[in-house]
This record gives C-alpha cells, sequence and structure tokens, in this order.
C-alpha cells in the first residue's frame, strides 16, 4: 500500500502523521489526568502507529508503473475492512445493550459497562463506523468510475479514511470514560468535533477535485447523492456541535445554543443525519451497485434527478417532528410534520425506480443473493418511509414517541435499508477490487441474506408489538380518571419483546461474521479473474480533446 | 446588526417559503425534462453498465 506513494508523498504523509502525533502530546499535556489527556495518549498512540507503517518503508523502492493508468483502489480495500470490523463491533454492543434491557445484570456492576455509556458505542459504532467506512469506501469506488478518473489525491484519501476512524474511536471511547455532549448522534467531545470538520473538509475538496477530473460529460446521478451527503453533514456537524469548552484543558463543553433552540438545532441535525448520512449517501449505493449488479440502467434517469432534489430539500424541515407536544411554537411542530408527510413522494419515487430497474430481472434476484440483498433493502426502504412519514404526524407521535415503535422504526431503516444496501454493494465491490471471479461462498452470502432477513424481521416485530403495547398502556386510564398502569407493568410486559430482540439482533450479528469470514476467503483463495480494462482513462489516449 | 424578530421569520416562512419552494420545483422539472438533456440522460445511465471497457473519448 505505501509502496504505491512516491517518497517524497511518504515523506509528505510522514509529516502529517507527526503534526497529528504532536496535537496529541499537546492534549495530552493540557488534559492530564482529564479524558482529554487519555485522549491525547489515544491519539498518540494512532499517529504512532501510521508513523510506524510508514517509516517501514520510507527508503523503499519507488513505485515502477504509471500510476494514472489505474484506479486508485487500496484505500477503498481498507474501507471495506474497517467497515466490516466497526460492523462485528457495533452490532455486539448493539446485542449487549439489548440484552441489558432483558437481563440489567449484564452492566456487571460497573460504570463503563453501564446502559447510558454503551448505548451511544452501538450507535456510533454501527453509524458512523459501519456506515461511515462503507460511504467513504463506496464513494471513492464510485466517483472514479463513474468519472472515469483516478482520485485526485495520493495521500488525502488516507487522511480521510484514517482520520475519520480517529475521530471513531476518539468518541467511543470517551463514551466509555463517561464523556459526551448528551446530543444523540453527536455525543463527541469539541475536540474530537474539530477534528472531524478537518477532516470531512478535505473529503469534501478531495471528491469535488476528482469530478472535476472527470471524462464524463454528466455527473452519474450516485455521485449528486454522495456530494449531497459529504456537503449537508459537514454543515450539520458544524452547527449541531458549536461549544465553548470550559477550558483548553478539559474535555467538557457547552453548546451554544439556548433552551428549545439547542433541542431544534439537536433535531434539525438529527433527522438531517437520518436524511443525509444514512440515506443520501446509501442511495448513491442504490443508484450505482443495484444497475450494475442487475446490469440493466435505471428505470429513470429522470425520476432520479426528482427525487435527488425532493429528498434534498423536503428532508431539511422535516427535523422538528421530534418535537411535537413540546415547547417548540406550534407551527413549527406542523411545519415538521407536514414536510415529513410530502417526503413520502420523493421516497417512494426512489423505492419505485430502483423496484422497476429490477423488473425483467427478477429471475437474477431469485439466484443471486447479492442482488437480492439490494431488492430487499429497497423494500425496507419503501416500508420504513411510510412508517416515518405516518409517525411523524402529530396524533400518531402521541402513542409512538418515547416507546419502542420509535426503536422498531429506525432498526427497519437501519438494518433493513442501510445495512442490506451496504452488504449488497460489499459483495458487489469485494470481488470487482480484489480482481476475483466472484466471493468465496455464494451460499455463505445465501446464510447471511436469510440471517440478516430474520434478524430485522425479528427484531422490528418484536419492537411493533411492544412499543405500541407500551403506548397504549401509558395512555389507559381506570374509570375513575387515573393511570391504569404503572411504568414497571409497562416493564415487565416488555421482558418477551425485549428477549426476541436481543435474539434478532443476535441473528443479524451471526450474518455480519459469516460476511467477514466469506470476505476475508474471498481476499485469501478464490481464483484470480482478468480485468485489464478495469482502468480510468490516461489523459495521452485523448488525442481529440 | 440586524433586526429580524420571531414574527418577521414566521410571516417570511408562511408566504415566501411556499413560493421559493415551488419556483425550485419548477427549475427542477423543466431540467429534468428538457429535450436535449434526453440524451445525455441516456448516455450517463448506460455508460455505467459498459464500465471501464473501453476508453472514453
Amino acid at each position: 500500500m505505501i509502496s504505491n506513494l512516491t517518497s517524497s508523498e511518504r515523506q509528505y504523509a510522514l509529516l502529517i502523521a507527526v503534526a497529528v502525533a504532536l496535537a496529541g502530546l499537546a492534549m495530552a499535556a493540557l488534559g492530564r489526568s482529564d479524558t482529554l489527556g487519555v485522549h491525547g495518549v489515544i491519539v498518540m498512540l494512532f499517529a504512532g502507529v501510521v508513523i510506524y507503517l510508514i517509516m517501514s518503508s520510507l527508503y523503499g523502492p519507488e513505485p515502477t508503473e504509471d500510476r494514472a493508468v489505474s484506479y486508485y483502489d487500496d484505500p477503498i480495500k481498507v474501507g471495506i475492512v474497517l467497515s466490516m470490523a466497526w460492523a462485528v463491533f457495533g452490532m455486539f454492543m448493539g446485542v449487549w445493550v439489548a440484552a441489558q434491557l432483558a437481563w440489567p445484570d449484564l452492566a456487571f456492576d460497573a460504570a463503563w459497562s453501564s446502559f447510558g455509556r454503551l448505548r451511544p458505542t452501538h450507535t456510533s459504532g454501527v453509524i458512523f463506523g459501519f456506515g461511515g467506512n462503507a460511504l467513504i469506501a463506496t464513494s471513492f469506488h464510485v466517483v472514479q468510475r463513474t468519472s472515469r478518473a483516478r482520485l485526485a489525491g495520493q495521500i488525502s484519501p488516507w487522511f480521510v479514511l484514517l482520520g475519520f476512524n480517529l475521530f471513531c474511536v476518539l468518541a467511543i471511547s470517551g463514551y466509555l470514560l463517561g464523556t459526551t455532549q448528551s446530543k444523540e448522534y453527536a455525543e463527541a467531545e469539541w475536540y474530537a468535533d474539530l477534528w472531524l470538520v478537518i477532516v470531512w473538509v478535505t473529503y469534501f475538496i478531495l471528491y469535488i477535485a476528482t469530478i472535476a477530473r472527470r471524462k464524463e460529460p454528466h455527473i452519474y446521478v450516485a455521485n449528486w447523492y454522495f456530494m449531497a451527503f459529504i456537503l449537508v453533514v459537514a454543515i450539520l456537524h458544524i452547527v449541531n456541535n458549536l461549544a465553548l469548552p470550559v477550558s483548553w484543558g478539559h474535555a467538557k463543553s457547552y453548546t451554544i445554543w439556548p433552551g428549545v433552540q439547542d433541542a431544534m438545532v439537536q433535531w434539525w441535525y438529527g433527522h438531517n443525519a437520518v436524511a443525509f448520512f444514512l440515506t443520501a449517501g446509501f442511495l448513491g449505493m442504490l443508484y450505482y451497485y443495484l444497475p450494475v449488479r442487475a446490469q440493466r440502467p435505471i428505470f429513470s434517469y429522470r425520476l432520479s434527478i426528482l427525487s435527488f432534489w425532493g429528498i434534498t430539500f423536503f428532508y431539511m424541515w422535516a427535523g422538528s417532528h421530534h418535537l411535537h407536544y413540546t415547547a417548540l411554537p406550534h407551527w413549527v411542530q406542523t411545519l415538521g410534520m407536514t414536510f415529513s408527510v410530502m417526503l413520502l413522494v420523493p421516497s417512494w419515487a426512489s423505492a419505485g425506480n430502483a423496484l422497476l430497474t429490477l423488473n425483467g430481472a427478477w429471475h437474477r434476484v431469485r439466484d443471486d443473493a447479492t442482488l437480492r440483498f439490494m431488492m430487499a433493502a429497497v423494500v425496507f426502504y419503501g416500508l420504513s418511509t411510510f412508517e416515518g412519514s405516518f409517525m411523524a404526524i402529530r396524533p400518531v407521535n402521541s402513542l409512538s414517541h418515547y416507546t419502542d415503535w420509535t426503536v422498531g422504526h429506525v432498526h427497519a431503516g437501519a438494518l433493513g435499508w442501510v445495512a442490506l444496501i451496504t452488504f449488497g454493494s460489499v459483495y458487489t465491490l469485494v470481488p470487482a477490487l480484489w480482481k476475483r471471479e466472484r466471493m468465496y461462498s455464494a451460499a455463505l452470502v445465501e446464510v447471511h441474506f436469510w440471517l440478516a432477513i430474520a434478524g430485522t424481521l425479528i427484531y422490528v416485530f418484536a419492537m411493533w408489538n411492544s412499543g405500541i403495547i407500551q403506548g397504549l398502556m401509558w395512555r389507559t386510564y381506570t374509570e375513575e380518571g387515573a393511570l391504569a398502569y404503572s411504568f414497571v407493568d409497562s416493564l415487565v410486559a416488555m421482558y418477551p419483546y425485549y428477549i426476541a430482540r436481543a435474539f434478532g439482533g443476535l441473528l443479524f450479528l451471526l450474518g455480519a461474521v459469516v460476511g467477514c469470514y466469506n470476505i476475508w476467503m474471498t481476499v485469501r483463495s478464490a481464483p484470480l479473474a482478468v480485468r485489464e480494462t478495469d482502468a480510468p482513462v490516461v489523459p495521452a489516449a485523448v488525442p481529440g480533446e | 446588526m440586524m433586526d429580524f424578530d420571531h414574527d418577521t421569520l414566521v410571516a417570511l416562512s408562511k408566504s415566501w417559503g411556499l413560493f421559493y419552494l415551488m419556483g425550485f420545483f419548477l427549475c427542477v422539472v423543466v431540467y429534468a425534462f428538457w429535450p436535449s438533456n434526453r440524451k445525455r440522460f441516456n448516455r450517463a445511465k448506460t455508460s455505467i453498465l459498459d464500465r471501464d471497457d473501453k476508453p472514453w473519448r
């Protein structure tokens, strides 16, 4: 990997790694025994590993072949491996916290392993670790292939990938140490947030610069989704995390947003994280890997443009549906509710477009579990966007909010849509990246598919049942006008569903482990395929330009 | 210092908010259905399938 960098690039990379290590040293010195100090040491260790890797081949031979004639796949390969590793970690933490709800003794009476600290390690592990690495890896792949141009940098893709993973490590180790901003999906503290801004801006510049090099007249729609994902996540992240640290030597900070504005900014962030992190980027995957795997062009390109702008402009306004019946002005709640209902149109346009693309290739969906992963993802996307619009309606929300129904809805989207489209894309991508004919075992892809489907269905049905029972118990009155059930009564009623939910999650985790094994064996042992045409356009080969 | 009070923002979003979103929607529809764009859209959606077969010229 490093042998593909020139010696000046290696020196430059070394310089960046040393600068990061020095930043870690400063954090350790300023933070001392505070979490900031511990994180300084972690940053130094992380940078130290990178420095060691660069130093060990700093004076190795220069790359001999012309790099411009091939795509830059090294960071993509590492990104896929990291993504799958985070998937196993994040899903394991999910199974653990799910089991804690059924059997609270599984917290083992320690502070670090209490539910409140483990829960964000699960959400950040799967959303940012698994989802984020998959998005970075697939976006690097899609932008190169659809632009027929090599990535516009040699070091910057590594900086983006490794820098993002450093952010994930800081975030998750911080939760275990009890450090949090108490903002859902934005729990990481100010210094990690600042670091992510640097990484993310680099990502955006790299992506735009690569598109600027393209040899295609039109920017393929998948890139629009990826660009919206990168750009909007940057905006959301910066605005929601505006905060003042109590001192330079302390991890704790306070947000600059007061009261109900803080709540509104947080859910403007939170819902658009769903929209642009968990939807737009994965729609980018869908619009590339599904047509490629099915070997059929997208059903309607125009529809894909209309739904892109629909999703981009409607989602921005939907966040306030998280704050029904709160101090937020009533009209802002209604605005969020209305836009959430309208969102069904572009969402179903995307889902319908994908399913109509498969229309006429159903035999391939039947025979090919990889394509079936993507088909099932589209079905779950359609289901959970319908459910989301429905739950945003104020009276429905009065039943569903704060119950397990919300958790079930999130997982219909996260397991059924996000994870399934990712696995489908990864199974398409891995043989292509490592130049193999196919995955090591089609049967294991099949096993993974059915474990994932069974896990998702068990999980979602358990949470639907438990959520609706919970919501109804909380609002049942006796003839005298008193509440019929205590909170503990509703907890007892949840018990069987919590066990079922943990079991469903366990099946999903097992599927991911099977997938890891299959990918490992593909990389190690499957026969080489001849794919010498998989190369970008060489400038010299375009005389008529 | 800008003097935007709550009522001004509410009035703006309740009136012009509708019109600029409608106007934006019309622009997108015109772009998507503009006849001369059909060729580039068709090329874009099919070119990803014969990916990397031959260099662009």
